[in-house]
């Protein structure tokens, strides 16, 4: 080993930092800022603020003397935030599921080297660029109990076909269920195909010398190996129920009566129109608290996992 | 004082401490290699030289002035990078124009410096291409010419070649080190690959969990490794570790190898005196350990040792031979003529000489 | 490619292709159906309409609709169709699209490029007001734009819509300059290029397709939004997806279905077009959206 003679030595004084180069070192935090600033009071301090509001009596305007859980008691004690609630488990399940199931039906139908996919692939995603007012809107024409499906059936021959689900209290929610399942069924789709697409073809190789069937190979391999996506595509659905309110309004207007009505119309109609603001903020934060839910675990462990 | 001077370099990450206590002289001209394992340091130790990363403690002086400091750009270094770095979205010429842009070189010297740099590493008609149209080597180039243009007082190298074949690899080494010759540039070079290291380098720094081993030439750290992690990182095959104890045969201090059926001169590269029954570990290289005819005629002290074949394996101009004992096995280098097979007996000549003796409990070699 | 090669005999396997392409078109006539019943009905008089049936071709094509929606239907007090309100949304779109992509940018580089302690706290504060659920930040929303005066103003709806997209275009650029190598900006930084410059001359001109991607997706997103619309602007100030809600919506005189349809595609043309244009672009970005980089 060649020897290093240990060079007794003073630290010497750290040259001064120029204004300049200290600009320089704070120039990505200077960029940086206004917009977490602006995520911070626009989203984490407006949630405070509804929050507390949610303490308060606020009826048409805000008041900022607090009252304890007076607007949840409220709230939970409202029949119309129960039908909101029962709705949207009714909507939430149908939806995520339909979705899945028909998006993973059309993905893997997709997957036998279609020759049309060019032209398929854009037709079952297309309804996922319009508006929601817009789907809404094509939708109750379709299913105009007068006009639309029923008596195009019943001109058909279908003399008996009756279609009244859009006016029917008990079917109302299930039109909401079938415009939002032909919205997003396509992204599903999509979703599985990219990860069909991503499925080593060796894997595959390898079950078929073993001598597993197509069905099999589908059932045993490439459906547990689409696990993660499953999981993306619940979690992106149930953060859009738990969201729909556009549909709805353009629907049914949460009708008959209080029929389709989800928490996200309740909060707008008991802030917006029947002035009772608090209890309009205590369901928001109960909307809040359920993405919370679903949403922080989801991207913890997907920020976690960039890591490795 | 040297013209590039680190001094008790110090890094921490956390609580990690990535390099530790690290000292480097250097001259103006000299090629360093910094090289060792991955995860070593080395990449660090480059990084923190071009200034990429503040360091926790210590200081990097160039031509006496500290640097610790100074923006990268201000330091009169340039860097040839590991994916070469190339900016996508500009073309060769671009490229290399790079720096002098940014130091605001008018467009008509700039256009000379670029033509000259492309002259001498032969990419002039490469000039209005994008990295993306070029092949590895070619990449290689504009990344070195990059570096170049700028005239800089260092120049890094992290790992330049590994993305190459291993054609090219040989082709570029050799390249760059005429290079070094020609411009006589003070380079320091990191790779973690040791004929690259031997090859190149006019002093190596061979680094070890954020740690220096050993500084020295080639020719020193190949020899006389300091210790067992230098001598077996460095040398393909490895050097043969032989297991000894420090016997006394008439009269004369021998080290036993091989559970006490051979025994050896001690090497001359050992001049402290060896207490009898010491433990010690015996190195030698497999060139070290040949068949009669490619023995050194001049060598002093050689032991001849029968063992039986293991394993032979031909490269083309050498033939190395893994031969058995009772308590371990080495590898020989024999004339790729000899006819050996495994089973068979063979003799083989150790040449002492070239051995060296290291400690087994402090992994030092001893001197 | 995952899709397991038939191993069965020729003419099973010739069934089974046939049964597939049979059930994908006609998932895919399905999937149509909406769109050309609203197209159909969009050409047909009212009296087609009423006597005729809704998936029959329009007898005598006429634009009469389209013509009343865009410049003459009534939606509140005024009968002036839907062209200002799709102007109001043109309005509203671009600046909103455009300040959040570039805020967007910039932040995706920082948090990349530029890494500080905690960078990762302000990325996943950032990233889970993505998905908050809007109604948690209407009401103060309200008061804050009534105070500055932006209430029922498309000034008001821009800003709102940057703060909301701000965490979407952060998320995208960041994961596209996730996986920007780090020696370009190392190179750029030993070159003299200062913060401004490496992102100007390096990382912008490699940027292409994750602008596009954004601009895409901010673009659909806050064309088709409607919560903020309804919640912060009204009567003439009203966004597109609002007035046609309104249009849709009204119980006053004969309902005008063809009108309806035709004020629908209007809403829907500018997503629609750029979906057709650059449908991979936008499929890419509600992959992102779905938070996977």
């Amino acid at each position: 080993m060649t020897p290093i003679e240990p060079v007794p030595f003073v630290t010497p004084e750290r040259p001064r930092r120029t204004v300049a180069t200290r600009l320089g070192t704070l120039l990505p935090k200077i960029v940086l800022a206004p917009s977490f600033a602006i995520t911070l009071v626009f989203v984490y301090g407006f949630i405070l603020w509804t929050v507390y509001l949610s303490f308060t009596r606020s009826r048409i305007l805000p008041v900022y003397d607090l009252v304890g859980f007076d607007a949840y008691y409220r709230l939970w004690s409202q029949p119309n935030w129960y039908m909101a609630i029962k709705n949207l488990a009714i909507f939430g399940v149908l939806y995520i599921s339909l979705c899945i199931a028909i998006g993973l039906f059309i993905a893997i139908l997709m997957d036998q080297r279609i020759r049309a996919e060019g032209l398929l692939r854009p037709i079952f995603l297309y309804p996922m660029a319009l508006s929601f007012v817009v789907t809404g809107t094509a939708w109750k024409w379709f299913l105009n109990p007068g006009l639309g499906l029923e008596k195009t059936m019943q001109n058909l021959g279908w003399e008996s076909f009756k279609f009244d689900w859009l006016i029917n209290t008990d079917m109302a929610i299930y039109t909401i269920v079938i415009a939002g399942v032909w919205q997003a069924s396509g992204f599903v789709m999509a979703m599985f195909l990219a990860g069909l697409r991503g499925i080593d073809g060796e894997i595959i190789k390898a079950a078929q010398i073993d001598g597993a069937s197509n069905t099999a190979i589908y059932r045993r391999i490439i459906i547990p190996m689409l696990r993660p996506v499953f999981l993306s595509a619940v979690i992106v659905l149930a953060h859009m129920a738990i969201k729909s309110y556009d549909l709805v309004i353009a629907l049914t207007g949460g009708g008959p009566g209080n029929a389709t009505e989800l928490p996200s119309t309740f909060m707008y109609s008991y802030t917006f129109t029947r002035s009772q603001m608090a209890v309009g903020s205590a369901s928001a934060v109960m909307m809040l608290m359920g993405i919370t839910a679903i949403i922080v675990p989801y991207l913890y462990s997907e920020l976690r996992e960039k890591r490795s | 004082m040297s013209f590039l001077e680190i001094r008790n370099l110090t890094k921490k990450i956390g609580s990690n401490e990535v390099l530790k206590n690290i000292s480097i002289e250097l001259e103006k001209g000299e090629f360093l290699v910094l090289v060792g394992p991955s995860g070593c340091g080395k990449s660090t130790l480059l990084n923190a030289i071009a200034g990429l990363m503040p360091l926790t403690s210590g200081q990097i002086i160039l031509d006496g002035q500290v640097i610790n400091d100074l923006h990268p750009s201000k330091r009169d270094i340039a860097m040839v990078f590991q994916s070469y770095a190339l900016y996508p979205n500009m073309t060769v010429e671009e490229n290399i124009g790079f720096a002098l842009e940014m130091r605001g070189v008018d467009k008509v010297k700039r256009k000379e410096a670029i033509r000259d740099v492309a002259g001498t590493l032969q990419i002039e008609h490469l000039l209005d291409r994008r990295p993306s149209q070029l092949s590895g080597g070619q990449r290689q180039r504009v990344a070195m010419g990059r570096a170049l243009v700028r005239q800089p007082r260092v120049f890094l190298f992290d790992e330049p070649l590994s993305n190459l074949d291993a054609k090219l690899r040989v082709e570029m080494r050799a390249e760059i080190k005429a290079l070094h010759h020609n411009t006589n540039t003070t380079i320091i070079y990191v790779t973690h690959d040791q004929i690259e290291a031997m090859t190149l380098a006019t002093k190596i720094v061979v680094l070890r969990d954020g740690a220096i081993q050993q500084v020295g030439t080639p020719h020193e750290i190949y020899s006389r490794p300091a210790n067992l992690f230098v001598a077996d990182f460095m040398g393909s095959p490895a050097m043969n570790m032989l297991k000894g104890r420090v016997v006394t045969v008439d009269g004369a201090r021998r080290i036993a190898i091989f559970d006490n059926t051979v025994n050896v001169a001690v090497p001359a590269s050992v001049t402290v005196d060896l207490a009898e029954g010491r433990d010690v570990i015996l190195g030698l290289r497999p060139e070290g350990i040949t068949d009669e005819s490619l023995a050194d005629p001049a060598a002093g002290s050689v032991t001849r040792v029968d063992a039986e074949v293991a394993l032979v394996e031909p490269t083309g101009s050498d033939t190395f031979v893994t031969a058995k004992l009772q308590g371990g096995t080495f590898t020989a280098r024999v004339r790729a003529d000899v006819s050996v097979a495994p089973k068979e007996r063979f003799t083989f000549l150790f040449n002492l000489d070239k051995a060296v003796v290291f400690d087994p409990v402090s992994k030092q070699r001893l001197s | 490619m995952s899709a397991a090669s038939e191993t069965v005999s020729a003419g099973s396997a010739r069934t089974a292709r046939i049964v597939i392409y049979g059930l994908l078109f006609l998932l895919a006539a399905v999937y149509l159906l909406p769109l050309y019943v609203m197209l159909t009905t969009s050409l047909k008089s009212l009296a087609e309409i009423r006597g005729g049936d809704m998936l029959a071709l329009p007898r005598e094509p006429s634009a009469e609709a389209w013509v009343k929606a865009w410049g003459q239907a009534c939606i509140g007090v005024t009968c002036e169709g839907i062209k200002g309100y799709f102007w109001n949304s043109i309005k509203m779109v671009v600046p909103a699209v455009a300040i959040s992509t570039v805020l967007g940018a910039l932040n995706g580089y920082v948090l990349t490029k530029w890494r500080f302690p905690g960078h990762k706290i302000v990325f996943g504060l950032m990233l889970f007001a993505c998905f908050i659920p809007f109604q948690a930040v209407l009401i103060p929303m309200a008061r804050v734009l009534g105070v500055f005066g932006l209430a029922n103003s498309t000034a008001g709806l821009v800003f709102v819509h940057v703060v909301y997209g701000l965490g979407f275009t952060t998320l995208f650029f960041r994961n596209y300059y996730e996986a920007f190598p780090d020696e370009l900006v190392k190179a750029a930084m030993i070159d003299g290029a200062g913060f401004f410059k490496i992102f100007w001359r390096i990382l912008l001109p490699s940027s292409g397709p994750i602008i596009v991607v954004t601009v895409i997706y901010q673009f659909t997103n806050i064309w088709n939004d409607f919560l903020f619309g309804v919640s912060f602007s009204s009567g003439a100030e009203s966004p597109m997806t609002v007035a046609l809600n309104n249009l849709v919506s009204s119980s006053t005189g004969v309902k005008e279905y063809n009108v309806d349809m035709a004020a629908a595609v209007f809403a829907a043309l500018p997503t629609l077009f750029v979906y057709i244009v650059a449908g991979r672009y936008f499929v890419r970005g509600l992959m992102a959206g779905a938070v996977k980089g």
